[in-house]
């Protein structure tokens, strides 16, 4: 599936070019030609350096986010819109990661960790623990304490829902995700029964801890955050070429002398907290990795780790800061891009059942 | 008949199991191999058991409520607090709520008849969500619009939603049967986000929530008397039940048995979205009873749907009203809407349907 992506892409990339040239042929010939030629070395160089790309609209985002609509009160406005800039990178580089290592992980590229129920279950946690310890603990524990407690709960409930998913029915996937999709439900649906059952203080706890709004960020929260960011990117970044050889399959893997065992654990690891680093910022979103990592592999030149790592990192950050940037300033929406997003991404989702399905057919 | 072959090979794995002795009793047709219990043993008892449940609904509630309270009114025959708040509100309620368990289990098993699947339910097919679109729609252009238009709309909205949602799984093969599930999850899913954005947009999102949650704690006498429709369409559904349990066959037998296959089918979505779009009007959309009923029921009494629809109805009524009376009484004074139950109910007996049942091959 992988590799037929790849196909594809190159496909639709030079039958635009070809359409592109009929289109203007009938009207100057010579000029268009060499017109053409241009636009055909261009496209070229964009598909050659899609990092560049992506870094280059990334910066112009980014600057469009901080600037556009300021009237005058800067010292107001950058250090609240840089809050929310960082917030949404975090984010973008959480989800998108996270994705992509959980692909490579499961072989598979319709799958997220937020589609088998991953950040459901952080909710969950979340009401649970106050649940049990009661709002006023609960608030009164140390940020950093709490969040190491929250992630090793979080890393164990993952891998017991790992197991559980991946051993009986890995061979049956759609079995699989269905069960995934299932649970989420479930853990939604508890959540839901214990805001119910606890009393409405503890409520808004359970809230504010489950669905902080980028508007609101928490600085501390996001300190946190942009530290566990960096820790996994080391991490991550040293086991890129284990994550290539992982590709080709579990025993493969083993084959080529991978230490199979250590590196799911370790990637389990590192999803299970850039997970519950995501849903801690904005709150469950299901699709987003998805889409995100669909676009990477069709941009992608290779499926190498060295170069997709960094193109989805940058790819989720372009679709969340341009995203709230055009809803936020230019549509005068605030609360929309989310929703934008669940939609898009579950299109997304369907293509490319749909595109597996006729291609195992 | 390719279609069956899941539920055969079900029946198949399980027929080891000591109490399946009808399989060598060799009734020779393959919707009576798995009865065991006589129909009217289960009916008797599932009717008893609702006849406590209905006891016990009655009994609950945060008003002061006395069943000698009612004996002396009706002694003196005098109206008094007692007997008006059991016509007010505790009839009614209890009334909704087992029309409401009929009309889901009911549409449930149906449209698992009609599109040969165990595993979907009115809100797997879209018809709950588009049915409470439609609602939204209406509600916003023409807000005076008369109660019966808008569940006129709402039902059309139901019928075009399953009609949409039968169009993208007409090209998926039949023997996957977990497929078609998913692709209901999502593209309910869809929907919902698609609601969910107008809400958002118009400040309806109050509004919207009452469709979209489950919940009795509004019903009064005068507030649900449409769902009386719903007992109407379960009697028919009963009248063609055997058309039904036929066009569930396959194509080949129906047409053989000369029964038009569209014709039924059709009856029967118009059915399901009508029943979908009454409770997500009065009630509010209840998950899963359509999903877990009817797989229940089937497993005890085999497909053969004159025989088991009372089954499913009088077991649907049952669910809903048990898991109402612990939403009324699991928090007490309090009340924990009856689809948040539900949702960790259904969900969890969903799962052990999912991961009971054997492997494609």
């Amino acid at each position: 599936m992988f590799s037929s992506t790849k196909l594809t892409s190159t496909k639709t990339g030079t039958t635009n070019t070809s359409t592109a040239v009929d289109n203007s042929s009938s009207t100057d010939d010579q000029y268009s030609a060499a017109a053409q030629g241009q636009l055909a070395k261009l496209w070229a160089w964009i598909a050659e350096h899609p990092k560049s790309i992506a870094a280059i609209v990334l910066l112009i985002s980014m600057t469009l986010f901080m600037t556009l609509n300021v009237n005058g009160y800067w010292d107001f406005a950058l250090p609240l819109r840089g809050k929310k800039l960082l917030a949404l990178m975090v984010v973008g580089y959480a989800i998108g990661v996270s994705t992509l290592l959980f692909q490579t992980l499961t072989h598979n590229p319709i799958l997220t960790p937020s589609l088998l129920g991953f950040d459901s279950l952080y909710v969950l946690l979340q009401s649970l623990l106050v649940f049990f310890l009661g709002a006023i603990s609960f608030t009164s524990i140390d940020p950093l304490a709490k969040f190491t407690l929250e992630i090793v709960l979080m890393f164990g409930a993952s891998l017991l829902l790992f197991k559980l998913l991946f051993s009986k029915s890995s061979q049956d996937l759609t079995r699989l995700i269905l069960v995934g999709v299932i649970f989420g439900v479930l853990f939604r649906s508890l959540s839901a029964l214990i805001a119910r059952l606890i009393n409405p203080d503890d409520f808004v706890v359970v809230q504010s801890a489950s669905y902080a709004q980028f508007n609101t960020v928490n600085p501390q929260l996001l300190g946190i955050s942009l530290f566990i960011c960096v820790i996994t990117a080391i991490f991550v970044w040293r086991w890129r070429y284990q994550c290539d050889v992982l590709m080709l399959g579990q025993a493969q893997a083993v084959n080529l002398g991978i230490n199979y065992q250590r590196l799911a654990f370790g990637l389990l690891t590192v999803i299970a907290v850039l997970v519950a680093t995501a849903t801690a910022l904005v709150g469950p979103v299901t699709f987003f990795g998805l889409l995100v990592c669909a676009l990477t592999n069709r941009i992608a030149r290779h499926m190498y780790h060295t170069e997709r790592l960094i193109l989805v990192s940058l790819v989720a950050m372009i679709c969340l800061v341009l995203g709230q940037t055009i809803f936020e300033q230019v549509l005068d929406m605030a609360g929309v891009l989310s929703v934008v997003i669940e939609l898009a991404g579950g299109l997304m989702f369907l293509a490319l059942i749909f595109m597996s399905q006729r291609r195992s057919l | 008949m390719s279609l069956f072959s899941p539920r055969t090979h079900a029946r198949l794995k399980s027929s080891t199991a000591p109490s399946v002795s009808s399989w060598q009793s060799g009734t020779g047709n393959v919707l009576h191999r798995r009865t065991v219990i006589p129909p009217w043993f289960i009916n008797t008892a599932s009717l008893i058991l609702m006849g406590l449940l209905v006891l016990l609904s009655l009994s609950i509630g945060v008003a002061d409520f006395s069943w000698s309270g009612i004996l002396q009114s009706l002694l003196t025959q005098s109206a008094n607090s007692d007997s008006s708040l059991l016509l007010v509100s505790r009839i009614p309620r209890t009334i909704a709520i087992i029309l409401t368990g009929i009309a889901m289990a009911v549409a449930g098993m149906i449209i698992q008849v009609v599109l040969k699947n165990r595993f979907v339910e009115p809100s797997m097919v879209g018809a709950t969500q588009s049915a409470a679109l439609g609602l939204l729609v209406v509600s916003l252009l023409f807000p005076a619009s008369a109660l019966i238009v808008k569940m006129g709309v709402a039902t059309i909205a139901a019928v075009f939603g399953m009609m949409l949602f039968m169009l993208l799984i007409h090209r998926i093969p039949p023997t996957d049967f977990l497929m078609i599930p998913l692709i209901g999850i999502v593209f309910g899913g869809i929907i919902e986000a698609v609601t969910t954005f107008i809400a958002y947009q118009t400040e309806s999102l109050q509004m919207l929530s009452v469709w979209q949650f489950g919940d009795f704690s509004g019903v009064l006498a005068g507030r649900y008397e449409l769902l009386w429709l719903t007992g109407g369409l379960c009697v028919l559904a009963y009248i063609i039940a055997d058309k039904l349990t036929i066009v569930g066959l396959g194509d080949n037998i129906a047409l053989n048995l000369g029964i038009s296959k569209r014709q039924v089918t059709w009856i029967g979505v118009g059915m399901v979205a009508m029943m979908s779009a009454v409770v997500v009007v009065t009630v509010g959309m209840i998950p899963f009873i359509g999903l877990v009923v009817p797989n229940i029921v089937s497993r005890l009494m085999g497909d053969k749907l004159r025989r088991s629809l009372p089954a499913v109805a009088l077991l649907g009524a049952s669910a809903v009203l048990l898991c109402d009376i612990i939403g009324r009484s699991i928090r007490y004074p309090f009340e924990v809407p009856v689809a948040t139950i539900f949702g960790v109910v259904g969900t969890v007996l969903f799962l052990w349907l999912l991961l009971r049942a054997p492997a494609e091959q």
